[in-house]
């Protein structure tokens, strides 16, 4: 009894033992903090790398892929036996993508990504990365009449709250196409015409590009919203036939589009310091696309895309690579169907699993049941194995410097025990004249060492719990205070620090906290124990 | 076998001690404080140990409290050996059947009167038993905090009390226990004179009334002779009775 006794009474007369509890404090609520936000960037993360794989893909080896993928779903679906939710085939391609700024032209190398707008949603978030809520609701290659977002619609409570964040695609869609298509019209006449107008006053550019507006819209055909303005039935049945209007008649890009695309945004914007997006090109512009034919050997061909909407995972890897387009146009311009039977070829097949299923067992099902010398069969996690585990890997050498924090406390624990004892010598031959024995003294200071700990683990769990979940709060302070940007949106493209608390990382720093408190104590006890009970009555 | 100071066979005396001998290390050679001496006190007796300052009297007090062990000889305790007991057991019989004063009181300061008082007990009883023990324990400890005086000063610190109520409070806790005897190290020596006979009041009285067996330790000769018997030590040896 006189231990606890002690050990209290010490805890509130030292107030030197104050600095071990807050060297504990400090250490268990770094590591709490730095977890969560590890913790909450690496599921951010994973999110973003799932939301564009599909739980399991099915690929080939060849870049001219396999044929009839109808079949080999079947075969998949059989294989798989209940697990598998949902499929999509894919044409997935290494590509050239171009665009004109400014009279230049800037290329990028792409990965060129054929996809079923009916059937890609339901195996990936694809859908919900994208600009235009109509897009996000149900996929259309279509350029649309405007309406895209001007704010980051992933931002949670940030939409309007500082204006928008990307103005320029308040014109996106149907109207800036029709401007730019305008300004094209203009500048050729004026080339056409100069020296005609010599002596007539010149009237500011945009009245003379609204002038050329108002003539293209005449005759009162306004685009239809999600469709493609082919002029002929034949071309409102087949899609693709009026996305190439090089086919038929000559095209009036300011009615009608080519085959539509989807970009990453990366590709065709950055950030500026401001958090504002600056685009180099909008939905509504047409890119060129150069890519390599099926066949052998691989021929480059080229064609003309317009830009429909903008694809935005957060994933840099992704935002600046990947170029979104219908399955079936891709086929057609690569040679994939087979002109005598019709059936095409792709390169993968994306498959959704139902909740719970194990992605590792179907997985092994599917090597099984396919060549793998013709087929790869691999989870999203596999496909992004080394990413995850630089990942885990930093998490974990992170966790070790941190709980080094946390031993050096200890040492200043063993430090200021070692003078307790010294201090408390008299005392400690009093309670061995009372009858108390070496391991009654020793459990004082133990126990001393234990309450420490958990003083110390308890403040820094509420602190760092309290630091956690109102991180962005004192982000936003610290900026305000400093003057300077501690997190910068336009270098992870969240407008907010994104944290996750694990209850059993926490239960893990708390125990490992009182662990070391409790061990570092262990030294300064046994000599307590040691002491001789008369010398110890005689220390001054 | 019969003590040469008062002819008591060991099983008639409450403490005995046999041909003891202790030396320390001190410097580079060895220091031999006691050189063979024999003691021994009767049940309810008291005997006051004087000597000059270094003659082995307080070494003699910490090896009969236990506090030390002998290089040679013999302590006993009511007819039972007792310095080579193991040390789970010595502890126990300074918790249970030994008391003990000091000169400079040592009191926890970190506890008041009342918990000082009551350390013995917390340091016999484990958490659960002392609930179970402790409202007895707390109305004795009152008690005898009551009968030197101290009743209204039960919650001090002992940095709130004179040097003659520390005393008393020392005394009080090494009473708490029901000791079979109470060894006292110059109880009086860091206390002015009226303070110091108070103290040897209390002593007197705890063994003229409760017949405790009290052993005293002094170099003054004048507080030796409130004692029944005067033990003289002198080099390390008993120089008369």
């Amino acid at each position: 009894m006189y231990k606890l006794l002690l050990c209290w009474r010490y805890l509130r007369t030292r107030w030197i033992a104050l600095v071990c509890v807050a060297s504990v404090m400090l250490g268990v609520a770094t590591m709490i903090v730095v977890n969560a936000v590890m913790a909450g960037f690496s599921h951010e993360m994973q999110t973003r790398i799932h939301g564009i794989l599909s739980d399991i893909v099915f690929e080939s080896h060849s870049l001219s892929g396999f044929q009839d993928p109808k079949w080999h779903m079947e075969e998949i679906r059989r294989a798989g036996g209940g697990d598998i939710e949902g499929m999509t085939p894919t044409v997935a391609v290494p590509a050239m993508l171009s665009f004109q700024v400014r009279g230049q032209w800037l290329t990028r190398q792409v990965m060129f990504i054929g996809i079923d707008e009916t059937t890609h949603s339901m195996v990936s978030d694809f859908g919900s990365y994208l600009q235009h809520p109509d897009n996000r609701r149900q996929l259309s290659f279509a350029l649309r009449d405007g309406g895209y977002d001007t704010f980051d619609s992933q931002a949670e409570g940030k939409a309007g709250e500082n204006g928008p964040t990307r103005p320029a695609m308040e014109s996106a869609g149907w109207p800036h196409r029709r401007m730019r298509v305008a300004r094209e019209k203009l500048w050729r006449d004026k080339m056409g015409a100069r020296g005609d107008a010599a002596g007539q006053p010149v009237r500011p550019i945009d009245q003379q590009v609204d002038a050329v507006l108002a003539a293209t819209t005449a005759d009162g055909s306004t685009p239809a919203e999600g469709s493609t303005p082919a002029k002929d039935p034949a071309a409102r049945s087949d899609p693709f036939r009026a996305a190439r209007p090089e086919e038929g008649d000559t095209m009036d890009p300011a009615k009608e589009q080519f085959t539509g695309i989807v970009p990453g945004i990366g590709l065709a914007s950055f950030r500026d310091s401001d958090g504002v997006d600056r685009f180099l090109v909008l939905p509504g512009d047409d890119v060129k696309i150069t890519f390599p034919t099926a066949g052998t050997p691989p021929k480059a061909v080229s064609d003309t895309f317009t830009i429909v909407d903008f694809y935005e995972s957060k994933m840099s890897e992704y935002d600046s690579n990947f170029v979104f387009v219908p399955i079936a146009a891709l086929q057609r311009m690569r040679g994939m169907v087979d002109p005598q039977t019709g059936v095409p070829s792709v390169n993968s097949i994306q498959i959704k699993l139902k909740p719970g299923a194990d992605l590792n067992v179907v997985r092994d099902r599917l090597r099984k049941a396919f060549p793998a010398e013709m087929y790869a069969v691999s989870t999203w996690r596999d496909k992004q194995g080394p990413l995850l585990s630089a990942v885990d890997m930093e998490m974990a050498v992170l966790n070790i410097l941190l709980f080094l924090i946390i031993a050096v406390a200890g040492f200043g624990i063993l430090a200021i025990f070692f003078m307790i004892v010294v201090e408390k010598t008299r005392d400690i031959g009093i309670l061995k004249s009372l009858g108390a024995g070496s391991t009654g003294i020793a459990g004082i200071f133990l126990g001393y060492g234990l309450f420490l700990g958990l003083v110390g683990a308890g403040v820094g769990l509420a602190l760092g719990l309290a630091i956690t979940w109102n991180i962005n709060a004192i982000r936003a302070g610290v900026e305000w205070c400093t003057g300077q940007r501690v997190f910068d949106p336009s270098i992870y493209y969240f407008f907010k620090i994104p944290t996750i608390v694990n209850p059993f990382t926490v239960a893990w720093i708390i125990v490992g906290a009182v662990g070391i408190a409790v061990a570092a104590s262990v030294l300064p006890a046994l000599r307590a124990a040691r002491l001789h009970p008369v010398e110890a009555l005689r220390h001054d | 076998m019969t003590d040469r100071a008062t002819g008591l066979a060991s099983e008639e005396a409450m403490l005995r001690v046999c041909d003891v001998r202790k030396s320390y290390r001190s410097g580079g050679g060895m220091l031999e404080v006691l050189r063979g001496v024999d003691f021994s006190l009767e049940p309810g007796g008291f005997a006051a140990v004087i000597g000059q300052s270094g003659s082995g009297k307080s070494t003699l007090l910490h090896l009969m409290g236990l506090l030390d062990a002998p290089d040679s000889g013999e302590v006993h305790l009511a007819g039972t050996r007792i310095d080579n007991l193991p040390a789970a057991r010595r502890d126990r019989l300074r918790n249970t059947a030994i008391g003990m004063v000091f000169q400079s009181y040592h009191l926890l300061p970190e506890l008041n009167a009342l918990e000082n008082v009551l350390a013995p007990l917390m340091v016999r009883h484990g958490v659960l038993e002392w609930m179970r023990v402790r409202g007895t324990a707390r109305e004795r400890a009152r008690d005898l905090l009551d009968r030197f005086g101290l009743g209204g000063r039960l919650h001090h610190k002992p940095r709130q009390l004179s040097g003659g109520e520390m005393q008393r409070v020392a005394i009080a806790r090494a009473l708490v226990t029901q000791p079979s005897v109470l060894l006292a190290d110059e109880p009086t020596g860091n206390l002015d004179e009226a303070s110091g006979a108070g103290i040897l009041d209390a002593l007197c009285e705890l063994n003229r009334r409760d017949g405790l067996s009290i052993v005293l330790v002094t170099h003054d000769a004048a507080i030796a002779r409130r004692a029944a018997r005067i033990v003289r030590l002198a080099a390390g040896r008993v120089a008369d009775a």
